[in-house]
């Protein structure tokens, strides 16, 4: 139980540490934001990779967590990527 | 030397450096100057985790290789062929992804032995958020790439709606099902049917959603899959996820308050109430003179204009017409006419989908406005040409207590000496109301395709 409220802790932390981080983002950088904030929840594909694999069904859910979270992953990034390239001053 | 063998310090070590490059990623992605940098420092910090992850394994290297790669070209074919225009149905396609992939690993942990009360409590939040999140997005892409055409009121819709509803308490008794199950006899398979109620739940939440509230929903629906995600650390004991997901559920928590706030509406009225049912007084029905105007005379206008100010809506991403509004924009400058873009935060289908759409037409980003910086001096500036944007241009918003969209901020053009409006017809935006605007004095209608309009004024121009 201490490893959940230690946990818990940094989930607290980091929530108030986004919030701060991101409070005043200018409009023209919503999407991308958004965009890029979304490849980032991808990270689920690391837990994807700690999941157990005993059985067949273990082991087809592990592969669906990999498989969407890495679609997630590399999209995620490549569109977020393609677009703050277009953001140009001239 | 024992450290440098124990994978998991090492593991742990290397997190603790990804959390730092995903902080420090997501700021400066808030930054113009910064922001192509922020987004490959947090590329670094997913690479590296996914990276250290992989020395301790317990999944057949085979299917982690087959689902990386799989999973990598399709995501990388859709983000590389997508039309810029069809960037937010894209956003919440890759958004429901990620929820699925919270949801099958919470799935995977209900099936493994000796879970404690706290772990299954935690594993029914982690599949209802994740679960939500990917068939809510389902919706928002389908509504969102226009597949999707159910609204409030179709008796689907209130099907699904009940859905929602009931998923409700049915995740307070799967969060107990350990302990009830000692008192009440069990409910056989419950986990399938919680499973499969999730699913419906998610379709029951976003379909009664218009789709002018959508950048509401868009930024929602990333946040969720944030804390799904972060919900899943709390699950592995994963400190990294905890991080990287927090940081998402808290940027999509702030875009949505900025959407809502730009609405002047709160996010439950969004979610739950909707516009129908705040229609009820319709205020004065203004009525009055339309004066349309044809393209050669919007052209001598603009010709002898000194300042301009652009405002695109959704018209302009439907009609494609982003850039010939460019070239617009640059006759305009040509001819020696002060040429600005008012950008409205929730024009369009996501939040800065104005911003993106006129990026891809390369139009530079300092020439773009906020609503706060524009409205100061709209009296000074000459036209205004309002381009498929209704309800953030209504001067009810400032004028009309009555109406629904009463002390919503908008970009006050009928301020301005003269405002064109380009729109197909007379019908009423959004929020269902009637635009005063339209029969304004210092107004001139352009009726048409917003795309062809502004192609006649450019041709006009360079004769």
């Amino acid at each position: 139980m201490e490893m959940y409220i230690l946990l818990g802790f940094v989930l607290l932390l980091s929530i108030f540490l986004g919030l701060e981080l991101i409070a005043k983002v200018p409009s023209t950088l919503h999407t991308p934001l958004m965009s890029g904030a979304n490849a980032i929840s991808g990270i689920a594909l690391v837990g994807a990779l700690m999941l157990s694999a005993e059985g067949d069904t273990q082991n087809f859910l592990a592969f669906g967590a990999i498989l969407f979270a890495s679609i997630n992953v590399f999209g995620g990034y490549l569109v977020t990527n393609r677009m703050l390239s277009m953001f140009k001053k001239k | 030397m024992e450290l440098f063998t124990n994978i998991s310090a090492i593991q742990n070590l290397v997190y603790i450096g990804s959390s730092v490059l995903f902080i420090l990623g997501i700021k400066m992605l808030g930054k113009e100057a910064t922001a192509v940098r922020g987004n490959y420092l947090s590329a670094l910090a997913m690479f590296s985790a996914v990276a250290i992850t992989c020395l301790s394994l317990e999944i057949d290297y085979k299917i982690i290789v087959a689902g990386v790669l799989l999973g990598g070209l399709i995501g990388s074919i859709i983000a590389i062929k997508v039309k810029m225009t069809a960037i937010p149905e894209m956003v919440a396609l890759f958004n429901g992804f990620g929820g699925l992939a919270t949801f099958l690993i919470a799935w995977s942990q209900f099936n493994a032995p000796d879970n404690s009360l706290f772990q299954h409590a935690l594993i029914m939040l982690t599949v209802y958020i994740g679960g939500i999140t990917f068939s809510g997005s389902l919706v928002a892409y389908g509504k969102l790439s226009e597949r999707l055409k159910l609204g409030k009121g179709s008796w689907i819709t209130n099907i699904l709606i009940s859905f929602f509803y009931l998923s409700l308490p049915a995740l307070v008794y799967v969060i107990f099902e350990p302990s009830i199950s000692t008192v009440l006899p069990a409910v056989p398979s419950y986990f399938l049917f919680f499973l499969a109620l999730t699913m419906l739940a998610g379709l029951g939440f976003v379909t009664p959603i218009g789709g002018g509230d959508m950048p509401v929903v868009i930024s929602l629906l990333n946040s969720l899959s944030g804390i799904a995600a972060a919900f899943a650390g709390l699950l592995l004991l994963n400190n990294v996820l905890i991080v990287a997901g927090s940081l998402v559920g808290a940027s999509g928590l702030i875009l949505t308050v900025i959407m809502a706030k730009a609405m002047n509406r709160t996010i439950g009225n969004v979610l739950f109430v909707g516009y129908a049912s705040a229609t009820q007084s319709t205020g004065s029905v203004e009525q009055g003179e339309v004066k349309p105007i044809s393209a050669d005379d919007a052209y001598l206008i603009l010709e002898n204009a000194s300042s301009v100010l652009i405002v695109p809506g959704y018209g302009m991403a439907v009609a494609q017409a982003q850039h010939v509004v460019r070239e617009l924009g640059e006759l305009l400058e040509e001819n020696g006419t002060d040429v600005k873009y008012g950008i409205h935060p929730v024009a369009g289908r996501m939040p800065g989908h104005m911003n993106v759409l006129l990026a891809e037409a390369n139009v530079s980003y300092d020439l773009l406005a906020e609503p706060d910086d524009v409205n100061p001096v709209m009296g000074s500036i000459d036209v205004a040409i309002v381009i498929g944007a209704n309800d953030v241009v209504n001067p009810s918003a400032t004028e009309e207590e009555g109406s629904p969209i009463y002390g919503m901020p908008i970009i006050e053009v009928h301020n301005a000496k003269t405002v064109f409006v380009l729109k197909r017809s007379m019908s009423s935006g959004f929020a269902g109301v009637q635009n005063p605007l339209f029969f304004r004095e210092n107004t001139r209608m352009l009726f048409g395709d917003a795309k062809e309009s502004i192609g006649l004024v450019v041709s006009e121009f360079k004769d």
